[in-house]
């Protein structure tokens, strides 16, 4: 694993934590971007301990507002409530009274007479965060939206690049897969971009939406043409369960075409390193060869995401509604 | 709005500072009956570089490397409730386990002991030291929490429109010791 503890003082962020919600990666710049991951530094450490657990977010609730099913994101959120001594309260739409027809601003304005702090919030429709930060005194996480962003994911991809890469500027990332279903990629192209990556986006023509054209980011249809140079290599998860009709012929079909193997890996650099969000399917869209080998990374990232989100939870703690949005 | 200052006057200049380390290095080496145990701990920011000195001046002293750890203290600070933004996070690193050690806590200035009071509570979380002590080199007064500490460099009566400023050339570019008081409003 690479350390790299000179890169950040090198660029060290000074801009301070004003937001009250997390909601994406679009309206952030590129210092409030590195002052989550500058932060998040600082938290990595805190999983070496003996004690796992810092006091400093003792006697503040935090309400994990799930909507979607997840189990990589929540437990993730949840031990990093746990380790900054937040107190996490879940709530899933099964068992809760959504699935008896109330709305989600009526959720809202309930768990808001309980006087959290924070609300992560995971939905399946896109915006749904930004209206509960609108209603809401609490400050709000989105934890993703649909198809929208998924913010706290692109911050712990660019955490594990920069560890292996130093710094984001100038690196070719390419990002492959169901294009049109991720959320996972439309905050990574708005990060990636904010701090001068060169982003290309490889997907069969069904699963990529025309939006991307104007995004700034290159399109291809080739993984190879993708991979070609590439330092980093980003995986997507075909997501079955959002497609409507099944948009190639098989999943077999798909791995000859777009899965990644260890001889495709040979056109990228020879330092590339491979990430997967997941949770991902072998023999899909990565062969089991790469996604255990060297180049992986993908379990860092899963480790990365409890210090990005300590981070995030304690930056967003630091600001109080009442006065804090224009302090 | 934090209130204008001005200088008003110098009481340390370098050279004392390097006699006051010198100083507080020898009794901390005799205080423990040699260097064996110790583990120099700074508190950042300036509490690094003083904790790197006095392992510098052991050094020549008994020709011995005493290690230099880093505490950053702001997860256990009791005010982050009513502070904002949050501050940022610094770095903590030991280099090697506190367990059965002689911490030495170095600090530039012992003011209220609020510091020194999350101090205590991050070491604990990172092991159980057999001892932890506490050199400062200003002690300024004005205690709210029952801490003292057994090596200090120079003790300076202050008022509290006062403030005790110290800079060190690794962090500052200059090195010397001022009060600095606010300006009557």
């Amino acid at each position: 694993m690479a350390e790299a503890p000179e890169s950040r003082s090198t660029a060290r962020s000074t801009v301070p934590w004003t937001r009250k919600d997390l909601l994406g990666i679009e309206e952030l710049s590129a210092d409030e971007i590195r002052l989550i991951l500058d932060t998040a530094e600082s938290f990595r450490e805190v999983a070496e301990r003996p004690i796992k657990k810092v006091p400093t977010l003792r006697g503040k609730t935090v309400v994990n507002l799930f909507f979607e099913s997840s189990t990589r994101t929540r437990s993730s959120f949840e031990i990093a409530e746990k380790r900054l001594s937040a107190d996490g309260l879940n709530f899933s739409a099964s068992t809760s009274s959504l699935s008896k027809g109330e709305s989600l601003v009526d959720t809202a304005l309930n768990l808001q007479a309980m006087a959290p702090d924070l609300i992560v919030i995971r939905h399946a429709y896109p915006g749904a965060p930004h209206l509960l930060a609108r209603r809401l005194k609490a400050g709000v996480i989105n934890a993703g939206d649909g198809a929208h962003e998924h913010p706290t994911q692109a911050l712990l991809d660019a955490f594990t690049i920069r560890q292996h890469k130093q710094q984001i500027q100038g690196l070719k990332v390419s990002i492959v897969g169901d294009i049109e279903h991720s959320r996972v990629v439309r905050s990574n192209i708005h990060l990636l971009g904010k701090l001068g990556a060169e982003v290309t986006v490889a997907a069969p023509r069904t699963l990529m939406p025309v939006e991307m054209e104007s995004m700034g980011v290159k399109v291809v249809h080739s993984l190879d043409e993708a991979i070609e140079g590439a330092d980093v290599i980003m995986m997507l998860r075909i997501q079955l369960e959002r497609q409507g009709k099944m948009r190639f012929p098989s999943t077999r079909e798909y791995f000859n075409l777009f899965g990644l193997t260890t001889e495709r890996m040979a056109r990228a650099k020879d330092d590339a390193i491979v990430m997967h969000p997941g949770p991902m399917n072998r023999g899909v869209e990565i062969a089991s060869e790469v996604a255990d080998g060297p180049t992986s990374v993908i379990l860092e990232q899963v480790a990365n995401g409890v210090a990005v989100r300590m981070a995030v939870l304690y930056l967003l703690s630091g600001v109080r509604s009442e006065d804090g949005r224009d302090a | 709005m934090p209130p204008t200052l001005h200088p008003k006057k110098t009481i340390l200049e370098p050279k004392q500072i390097r006699r006051v380390v010198r100083r507080i290095a020898g009794e901390i080496v005799e205080h423990n009956g040699g260097t064996a145990g110790l583990l120099l701990v700074g508190i950042r920011t300036r509490g690094v570089p003083f904790a790197q000195r006095i392992a510098a001046e052991i050094e020549t002293m008994e020709g011995v490397e005493v290690p230099v750890g880093t505490l950053d203290i702001t997860l256990y600070r009791d005010d982050l409730s009513t502070i904002a933004p949050q501050p940022v996070v610094g770095e903590t690193r030991f280099g090697e386990p506190i367990d059965d050690r002689v911490i030495v806590l170095c600090d530039d200035v012992l003011y209220t002991g609020r510091t020194i009071r999350a101090a205590l509570d991050a070491l604990i979380d990172y092991g159980r030291p057999r001892a932890v002590r506490l050199a400062v080199l200003v002690d300024r007064g004005h205690r709210e929490l029952p801490i003292q500490a057994e090596f200090v460099g120079k003790v300076v009566p202050t008022s509290a429109r006062e403030h005790v400023e110290v800079r060190l050339e690794e962090i500052d570019g200059v090195t010397d010791v001022r009060i600095l008081e606010e300006e009557e409003a």
